[in-house]
């Protein structure tokens, strides 16, 4: 029922804008971020992990289908799949010794890991085209439908978006969505009802990466061009950033938190010289709210508070 | 259906548990009992998977459980009502009850998992009537029936409870005790593990004492509850009278 007026509201918003160019663009971009913050909520609001390397995932997917539609020809409807593959098996290799354990460990290899992947899209020349960017990827059409005008690839996108929406809302009500949040809200307890915990926070790590993976690929086909610029760590603040201001554990927060972030630095061209600050502040709040930092602490608390009941009452 | 044989368990250094056997049999309810600090948790947390390193032997249905995580300890049969509950506060009533059939949901058991809550729910009422609330706003007595519930969705072959009377009124450890005993009915196989040793002898079948790591006593629970010892140290003449009273 959400769904659809939501796509209903899609395609009015498209129809209205026939020809405005700028707005159509920019409403695409917002659908692009909003997939990625939607994609890292997962993972933040109902998990309880932090990913301070999602760009990265998004640079795999945007590279993935460059590289092999630039240098191999292929079409982007072959590279698709080998892009969302590509980033969930890397979020794999990356997620699985790091999940394991409980705390900050995934925010940490994710840090490092999107670092290296900035230096490997930069370095990398003969794959990614170094920091000059990969030129001359080329457009989507399917069926010999041009899909790269202004409205139908905002109908691309925002197809996207409501379909990982519609996947979401689906993952978040059933049996994986409560296992997440009983990790989120303690580890121990959802092991001892048999939530294999390892598991479900990799799934869902993975599920974020090749989300953002799909961004990545839309991005790429969008602008036809990509530079090691657009997915840097500042880049993968932003996203976190996007998740807090919507609000963490709601998908419709992601929407809301991408559409801020995008809009704000269009309208307040200030923002530009300050983002850093801004993002900078919105992590600040984040490492002190975070979810695994305040249960970690109280545990921690509660920990120190047997230890002492368990010592008055032995005396 | 348990047995376990000559468990040791340790914390770092400390030894909490030093060469422990219990057996339960199918259809047997046995209580545990022992003081603060005796090792009671650490013997239900290495039966679940929950701790690291212990040596021994635990057998359930004459198959070893070491080296299990828990969700294979789970999908076995044994579920565990924990100390202290550990019910997920944010989380709706029902949406708890639906992560103890977590491994069910997993096995696409669909129709008995539904039927299950129906039976929890008949079983505990009260959990029906908050089912949208959030299982942090209930009452101390209705989070402890929440946390058998939960256990129960698994739809155990044996359950152990650890502590279910603690911070409770009499009369909501008798409610609970009531439950145990119509569940051992059905053929539920239960150990339960308390400080309130009056309350658990009276309904278990047989019980074991257990005293800083080490298992002291073993007997019918009628003979624990008359043992000149077991008096001394657990039941005290003013608890027993107050429990009496009661009856
Ligand atoms: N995580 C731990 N680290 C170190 N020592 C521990 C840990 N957990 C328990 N112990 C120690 O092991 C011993 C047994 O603890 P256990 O929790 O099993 O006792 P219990 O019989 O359940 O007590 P209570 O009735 O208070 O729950 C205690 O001396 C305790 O201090
Ligand atoms: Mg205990």
């Amino acid at each position: 029922m959400v769904f659809t007026l939501f796509a209903a509201v899609i395609i009015c918003t498209g129809a209205a804008l026939e020809g405005d160019y700028y707005h159509e663009q920019l409403l695409t971009f917002i659908g692009i971020f909003t997939l990625l913050a939607v994609g890292l909520n997962m993972l933040m609001g109902y998990a309880g992990q932090i990913s301070l390397g999602h760009a990265a995932f998004y640079g795999i997917g945007a590279y993935t289908t460059g590289a092999l539609t630039v240098h191999l020809q292929w079409s982007p409807w072959a590279s698709l799949p080998c892009a969302l593959i590509m980033a969930g098996v890397i979020a794999y290799i990356v997620g699985k010794p790091t999940l394991k354990l409980s705390g900050y460990y995934l925010g940490m290899g994710t840090l490092g890991f999107g670092m290296i992947m900035h230096v490997l899209f930069r370095e990398w020349t003969t794959i990614t085209g170094g920091p000059n960017g990969l030129v001359g990827i080329p457009s989507l059409s399917l069926w010999g439908l041009d899909l790269s005008t202004g409205r139908n690839y905002l109908y691309v996108v925002w197809g996207c978006v409501l379909l990982t929406f519609f996947i979401c809302d689906r993952l978040v009500n059933s049996r994986v969505g409560r296992a997440l949040r009983a990790i989120h809200y303690s580890e121990q307890a959802a092991s001892a009802v048999g939530v294999d915990t390892a598991k479900a926070k990799l799934q869902v790590f993975v599920f974020s990466a090749v989300v953002a993976a799909l961004a990545g690929f839309l991005y790429a086909h969008m602008v036809m061009f990509i530079s090691p610029g657009t997915f840097t760590f500042l880049a993968s603040v932003k996203l976190v950033a996007m998740v807090v201001i919507g609000g963490m554990a709601s998908i419709w927060g992601a929407l809301l938190g991408a559409t801020f972030l995008t809009l704000l630095p269009e309208h307040l061209s200030v923002f530009a010289d300050y983002e850093m600050i801004i993002y900078g502040g919105i992590l600040m709040g984040v490492m002190i709210f975070l979810p695994q930092g305040l249960t970690r602490g109280v545990l921690d608390i509660y920990e120190k508070f047997r230890a002492k009941r368990k010592g008055t009452v032995e005396d | 259906m348990l047995q376990i044989r000559n468990l040791k368990c340790y914390y770092g250094g400390i030894r909490a548990l030093s060469g422990v056997s219990l057996s339960v049999s199918r259809g047997e309810l046995v209580a545990l009992i022992g003081a603060n600090g005796a090792g009671k948790s650490t013997l239900l947390q290495a039966i679940c998977g929950l701790s690291s390193s212990w040596e021994g032997e635990i057998l359930f249905d004459g198959k070893s459980l070491a080296g299990l995580k828990p969700p294979a300890i789970v999908a076995r049969g044994v579920s565990m009502v924990p100390e202290g509950r550990l019910i997920f506060p944010p989380l709706s009533v029902l949406d708890n009850l639906k992560l103890g059939a977590y491994l069910r949901y997993r096995q696409r058991d669909h129709v008995g998992v539904s039927q299950d809550l129906e039976k929890i729910l008949d079983l505990f009422p009260v959990l029906r009537e908050r089912s949208k609330q959030n299982a942090g706003t209930l009452s101390g007595g209705e989070q402890q029936m929440l946390a058998v519930g939960r256990s129960l969705m698994a739809n155990p072959k044996f359950l152990l409870l650890d502590e279910p009377s603690m911070g409770l009124a009499p009369l909501v450890v008798r409610k609970i005790f009531d439950t145990l005993v119509q569940l051992r009915e059905t053929g539920l196989t239960i150990l339960i593990v308390e400080q309130n040793a009056q309350a658990a002898l009276e309904i278990a079948d047989r019980g074991y004492v257990l005293e800083t790591g080490r298992m002291v006593l073993a007997g019918e629970a009628s003979q624990l509850l008359a043992d000149k010892e077991v008096k001394r140290a657990y039941l005290g003449k003013d608890y027993s009278k107050f429990y009496e009273g009661r009856g």
